[in-house]
């Protein structure tokens, strides 16, 4: 357990001490909102109808995008070489860094949805569900981008390959994320969408360290362990 | 007396074998080919000459005899698929890795024709050529993942690490393949009641059946043909790669 | 050829676009197999 908390502290210091990441994806999410009303027009009667559907692509466009930090530096200064003749199991750093990954760069984007929320016109009850969903539903994100960047931290050119893997097998976390928000077809199916999308995270959360840590450990060496 | 200590040869140890694999299926190639060609043209003269226009639907039904095979292989290669990531994941198979790697592009192309297809059919009978149904949209987020596989072979160049990755990424994949399919069933049937599609659908008469099933088997065996020598090259193109590598060496000392 | 009724040009455009997608993956797979032998017997190679 020890191990396991070190791993937590260690990452989240090098991510607040560089500073760059978080604010550089946080302003990705916020810029990716901004800039929807100029691609459909300042319509705010449109802008309030699609607000959720917004603010869901952009939270899952800057996740995907900060999957190449995730496990990349930790291979090129040989941490992941030490993790690996580690006692705390591979999958259990992996468990680890989806909680930090979630802490760095899911939790301050549902800091700043309130922002995209007002430039987009959300009413209060629509982003409180917004604001549920996102916590619902990022940390299967998390989990999975975890996994696609598992998957592909063995290509030295894998930058762009981890959120085309990922993006598909993220399809349902999505839908069920917008049905948490605008519930279609009555007001039971926004309960079954919560519970389904919490299903999900829970699902996702429990089994994709064991899946990342098989592919860290047969990317790397020749003979599987 | 002596005790034969050699490995027995069964047959499971011959198709680890690369070489012993493909001169053990190499008498089978121009069989299947014939086989295949065989299937469709019967299947293409049922479909065309032997079987009447649907009531409903009228002559577009005829575009059935290749969507649903199509769409069938989308899946079947799939599956194919998830079992050799099993046999290199459990067994590690070497033919495993050469199977899941012919198979990823095929069963692209299989689930783009199935697309391409359904939007055809769909254009007279729906009225437009993109319905989002659940049936569509699932085959086009298989077709994404496909090509998501097919681009993570090419990023590799030790290919039997990246054999061990495809392997675990493709099951992942199978895992989620029905969560995907249930999660857009629930949201297509909610932003559009009316469905196109009714459970028990019209019963189809037989005369529409025999050309079906005809052209069913026709794709299916098209696939294991291609799958096969697709392999068989494969096992050259490691051959190849071995020999280049050897080279390099010999020139370099 | 039979009638194909109305909406002929998408049944006939359904069974080209197939055609061509199985020729296309036919002629690749005839291609590829082709390329690695000969490249295979261009490296010298003994076995079979």
């Amino acid at each position: 357990m020890t191990g396991f908390l070190s791993v937590i502290r260690r990452d989240l210091r090098l991510a607040f001490a560089g500073g760059g990441d978080v604010l550089t994806l946080l302003l990705f999410f916020i810029i990716v909102g901004a800039i929807v009303p100029f691609a459909v027009g300042p319509d705010q009667e449109l802008l309030s109808r699609i607000a959720p559907g917004v603010v869901w692509i952009a939270a899952f466009l800057s996740m995907l995008l900060g999957l190449d930090r995730l496990f990349r530096p930790d291979l090129e200064d040989g941490t992941l070489a030490l993790y690996r003749l580690a006692d705390l199991p591979l999958s259990a750093v992996i468990a680890a860094k989806v909680i930090v990954q979630w802490l760095t760069s899911a939790l301050p984007l549902i800091v700043a949805s309130p922002f995209l929320a007002v430039i987009l016109t959300m009413d209060l009850d629509t982003f409180w569900r917004t604001v549920l969903s996102l916590l619902l539903g990022t940390p299967a994100l998390a989990a999975f981008g975890a996994f696609g960047a598992a998957v592909t931290v063995a290509i030295r050119r894998g930058g762009l390959l981890a959120p085309i893997l990922i993006a598909p097998l993220c399809v349902p976390i999505l839908i069920f994320g917008i049905g948490v928000i605008a519930p279609l077809g009555g007001p039971g199916q926004g309960t079954a969408a919560m519970l389904f999308l919490a299903a999900l995270s829970l699902m996702a959360l429990a089994l994709t360290p064991f899946a990342a840590a098989l592919a860290i450990a047969w990317g790397r060496s020749r003979a599987p362990p | 007396m002596s005790i034969d200590t050699t490995p027995k040869m069964n047959w499971w140890n011959r198709l680890a074998h690369p070489g012993q694999f493909v001169q053990w299926t190499r008498p089978l190639i121009w069989p299947l080919v014939a086989l295949t060609a065989l299937l469709f043209a019967a299947g293409l003269y049922f479909a065309f000459f032997n079987s009447p226009a649907d009531y409903q639907m009228g002559d577009t039904v005829r575009i059935m005899y290749v969507h649903v095979p199509t769409a069938w292989l989308s899946q079947f290669v799939y599956g194919t698929m998830a079992v050799s990531a099993l046999g290199t994941l459990v067994w590690r198979h070497p033919m495993a890795d050469v199977s899941m790697k012919a198979a990823a592009p095929l069963g692209a192309a299989f689930t783009a024709m199935a697309l391409f297809t359904g939007s055809l059919w769909g254009r007279p009978t729906w009225g437009t050529f993109w319905e989002w149904d659940g049936r569509m949209t699932s085959t086009l987020i298989l077709l994404f993942i496909y090509l998501g596989i097919v681009a993570l072979w090419r990023a590799f160049d030790d290919q039997l690490k990246a054999a061990r990755i495809v392997a675990i990424f493709t099951l992942v994949g199978a895992v989620n393949v029905p969560i995907i399919k249930f999660s857009v069933d629930w949201w297509s049937t909610l932003h559009q009641p009316a469905s196109v599609f009714t459970a028990d659908g019209p019963r189809m008469p037989g005369s529409i059946l025999t050309p079906l099933f005809v052209m069913f088997f026709a794709f299916t065996f098209l696939f294991i043909t291609l799958q096969l020598v697709a392999m068989h090259t494969e096992v050259k193109r490691r051959r190849v790669m071995t020999l280049e590598r050897k080279a390099a060496r010999g020139d370099a000392s | 050829m039979i009638e194909l009724g109305q909406h002929a040009e998408f049944i006939i455009g359904a069974y080209c676009g197939v055609f061509l997608g199985v020729a296309a993956l036919i002629g690749w797979t005839i291609f590829d197999a082709r390329r690695t032998a000969a490249r295979l017997v261009e490296l010298g190679d003994k076995r079979p």
